[in-house]
């Protein structure tokens, strides 16, 4: 009956495999709550020496990071901040799986000194794993001032391991803590600290020897035991996973647990009651280890947090701030860009011409130079000179505002809003992940717990506009809608009507959860929790520095990725003949009837259909074809407008094009996102038909309205 | 002293948790954060819309819609130090 079903090791395991540059490469695991400055660390000691996947996937291979000490090569790996082993979120599953199943040679657990008991919770989880651990406790600075001290030297004696104090912003601490690291690694892993009431223990014991048998070699017995214990489902899953063999299923296992739970009857101890001991047997330790380690002043120290909350969240100024900082953001974001967007314009036309000319001058076929030059360079260079501005403005003004601490509180105000759809407040948070892009609010939906309400925050995440459709949304806006104010309040009425569009988006992400909650993703909201962190004083020049290179330089990459081709598509379109027209002519006129209907045409079509791969390059490829058929060659910035109006655009076009813009189908990158994230094509197909169906069904209901009333 | 739900302490006022309802995942998470028997817990503030709620727990501050504060049985504490 007991088959001998010994793991050593599985291939599934390489799931979790890091990028190491040679095999002695040591990898550390940087583990810890959210907001406990875990990034900070994480970038201070690597610098810009980190390895990013193009996107976020179900992998951790985006967040490695590469450091040398005493030479030593250290992959570092960044896992998402989590509050428990037992994990609750995909977010939690990913940070839990890659130290359990990843094989990290030490976990450095980021700890925040202000509220250490419970990141010691944490860390203590951590060390039950067998893991060799090193207590890193950051922000050291926070707590000096709020009059919180910490005895590290007691707290290592204690915890058995090493304790480092870091100012991970200003690079205090770090040595200390790369010292520690490599220490640790020669060093014995830590001895185990929980120890359970009597009743537990003896159900460990009893399970061990099997578990030993089966997993010993892979994952820490006793840790397993416990987990067996405490009934955590989803442990179990990702032991089958990753190790391939149903542990909770196993015969012998199955007749231990009978045996012992007919024991716990005898005594009257409940399930849960034996939950509970196992949940409070680490706040008790955590709050033994900090007696004496802690030492802070009597009144809560976070006055200032919650007078800025008082601001933040309050019935009277909640709201208007949010909308306040909402209409600054895009006023400077507009107003910023205009004058780098022409001047870049400028510069790159100029060069277009330039290299055409040189390219001539140096014997090139006209045929190569007009597809190389004037196709593929061209759109680049519209993508460049439109993108690049507004998102060098936009996202550090939004890493600032994320960095402060912000964010959350917006969450915290929405979230009665997403109770009325049965939705998790926290989409909010996801939400905002999509201004920036749209594939990273799907990535982000993993804070959400309940895979229902997951879904439901994928799914709608296109309804915020992410930041390729921001330049579509304010040049239509700034040509159409504003009219002839100029200057001032010209930038600020546009960023007040970008405003109103976002908030006709949320309407609608929440009218499409309600929906989604009434039929295909029915249930009832789920219990969840909201840390609102402290407010943190952003650090300026990181953040621009961050911002640039994080986001701005890797989405302006994306984009021309997708458009260099797009570009090549358009200028062979326009130069195939088709009978006695263009293919580009055939193709626009036969989409021109479906334009029409919802109050654009077939070019406007077209650009967002070729726009699926980014949609920062639907403007340009619209452009493009304007100017292709009309047979313009050049382009000044003001003559945009000239542009759309001569071929037909009204204010209908407008209004029309910006709804369309709002919903249609999320792009490629995007949906690529939404199919590893949910693991499914449905989920994808979805994903895709719920924005398209309502932009077609809203712009037809728009359209059909100004036919009847105007 | 008064024993009643979480849901039900204004802000500004201060308690004691005697125990938890919720069950499932939700009460383990609650209990990883502090909201444990004898753990003080302080209502902070309310959202603009009156739900969720905020609360300081072991040094941080956490949100809870009130169904799920309402499953956090509580002892009010005296306000005056």
């Amino acid at each position: 009956m007991s088959k001998n079903h010994s793991i050593v090791k599985n291939q599934s395991v390489t799931k979790l495999a890091v990028e190491k540059k040679s095999q002695d490469d040591k990898v550390i695991a940087l583990a810890g709550n959210p907001n406990v400055g875990k990034s900070t660390v994480f970038n201070a000691l690597t610098g810009l020496n980190q390895h990013t996947g193009n996107w976020p996937g179900k992998t951790v291979e985006n967040a490695q990071g590469y450091y040398n000490y005493n030479n030593q090569n250290y992959v570092l790996v960044d896992l998402p901040g989590s509050y428990s082993l037992m994990a609750r979120s995909a977010e939690e599953e990913v940070a839990r799986d890659f130290i359990c199943f990843g094989q990290p040679d030490a976990v450095i657990v980021v700890c925040d000194a202000t509220c250490l008991m419970r990141n010691i919770n944490l860390a203590l989880q951590i060390i039950e794993t067998g893991k060799r651990t090193i207590l890193c406790v950051n922000l050291l600075d926070e707590a000096e001032q709020r009059q919180i001290k910490v005895d590290l030297d007691l707290l290592s004696e204690r915890l058995g391991v090493p304790v480092v104090g870091t100012i991970a912003r200003s690079n205090q601490g770090l040595n200390d803590l790369m010292e520690s690291v490599q220490t640790t690694l020669q060093a014995p892993p830590p001895t185990n600290l929980i120890v359970y009431p009597d009743f537990v223990e003896k159900g460990i014991e009893t399970l061990l020897p099997r578990i030993d048998s089966i997993v010993g070699n892979y994952l820490d017995a006793r840790w397993v035991a416990a987990r067996i214990l405490d009934g955590d489902q989803n442990l179990f899953n990702s032991i089958e996973e990753y190790l391939d063999y149903e542990l909770i299923e196993d015969p012998e296992i199955q007749r231990i647990l009978k045996d012992y739970q007919f024991k716990l009857k005898d005594k009257q101890i409940t399930q849960i009651e034996l939950k509970d001991t196992m949940a409070k047997t680490f706040i008790q330790v955590a709050s033994v280890l900090c007696h004496d380690v802690i030492e802070e002043p009597l009144i809560a120290s976070d006055q200032r947090d919650r007078k800025l909350d008082k601001l933040f969240t309050s019935k009277l100024t909640g709201f208007p701030i949010m909308l306040i900082i909402l209409l600054l953001i895009f006023w400077f974001t507009i107003s910023g860009a205009n004058v780098p967007s022409d001047l870049l314009a400028k510069v790159l036309f100029g060069f277009e011409d330039w290299l055409a000319n040189a390219a001539i001058s140096i014997g090139i076929p006209s045929l190569i130079i007009d597809l190389l030059i004037h196709g593929v360079f061209n759109v680049i260079a519209w993508v460049v000179s439109v993108m690049l501005p507004p998102m060098a403005i936009f996202f550090p003004l939004f890493t600032l505002l994320e960095d402060f601490g912000y964010l959350p509180r917006v969450a915290f105000n929405l979230d009665r809003f997403f109770q009325g759809c049965d939705a998790c407040g926290k989409q909010a948070l996801t939400m905002c992940m999509g201004f920036g892009c749209n594939a990273v609010g799907v990535t982000g939906s993993r804070i959400i717990d309940s895979p229902r309400e997951r879904l439901i925050a994928i799914i709608t995440n296109n309804f915020v506009p992410c930041n390729g459709r921001f330049p579509i949304l304010i040049s239509i806006i700034s040509i159409f809608l504003v009219g002839s104010n100029s200057g001032f309040s010209k930038s600020f009425l546009g960023a007040l009507i970008l405003v109103l569009v976002i908030i006709f988006g949320v309407g609608m992400t929440l009218l499409v959860s309600k929906l989604l909650s009434k039929t295909v993703l029915k249930g009832i909201p789920s219990s969840f929790t909201l840390e609102l962190p402290p407010y943190r004083k952003p650090q300026i020049g990181k953040v621009i520095v961050r911002s640039i290179f994080d986001r701005t330089l890797k989405v302006l990459g994306r984009a021309i990725i997708a458009a260099a081709p797009a570009g090549l598509i358009i200028w062979l379109l326009n130069n195939v003949q088709s009978g006695d027209t263009t293919l580009l002519y055939t193709i626009t006129d036969f989409l021109n009837p479906f334009g029409k209907a919802l109050g654009m045409d077939g070019v406007i079509l077209v650009g967002f259909i070729l726009g699926l791969p980014a949609n920062e390059i639907v403007m340009p490829i619209i452009i493009m074809t304007y100017l292709a058929r009309g047979g313009l060659l050049e382009l000044e910035g003001a003559a945009l407008g000239q542009l759309l109006i001569q071929n037909g655009w009204t204010l209908t076009t407008a209004i029309s094009t910006l709804l369309f813009t709002l919903m249609h189908w999320p792009c490629s990158t995007t949906l690529l996102t939404i199919r590893k994230e949910t693991q499914s094509w449905k989920w994808t197909i979805i994903s895709f038909l719920v924005p398209s169906v309502a932009g077609i069904a809203i712009t037809f209901l728009f359209n059909s309205l100004v036919r009847i009333f105007i | 002293m008064k024993r009643i739900t979480l849901s039900k302490l204004k802000p500004g006022m201060k308690s004691v948790i005697t125990g938890l309802l919720a069950k499932g995942g939700i009460r383990r998470r609650l209990q990883d954060l502090g909201f444990v028997e004898g753990s003080h817990v302080d209502c902070v503030g309310i959202s603009p819309l009156g739900n969720p709620t905020a609360y300081r727990i072991s040094g941080t501050v956490i949100a809870l819609r009130s169904e799920d504060a309402s499953q956090i049985l509580i002892q009010e504490v005296d306000t005056d130090v």
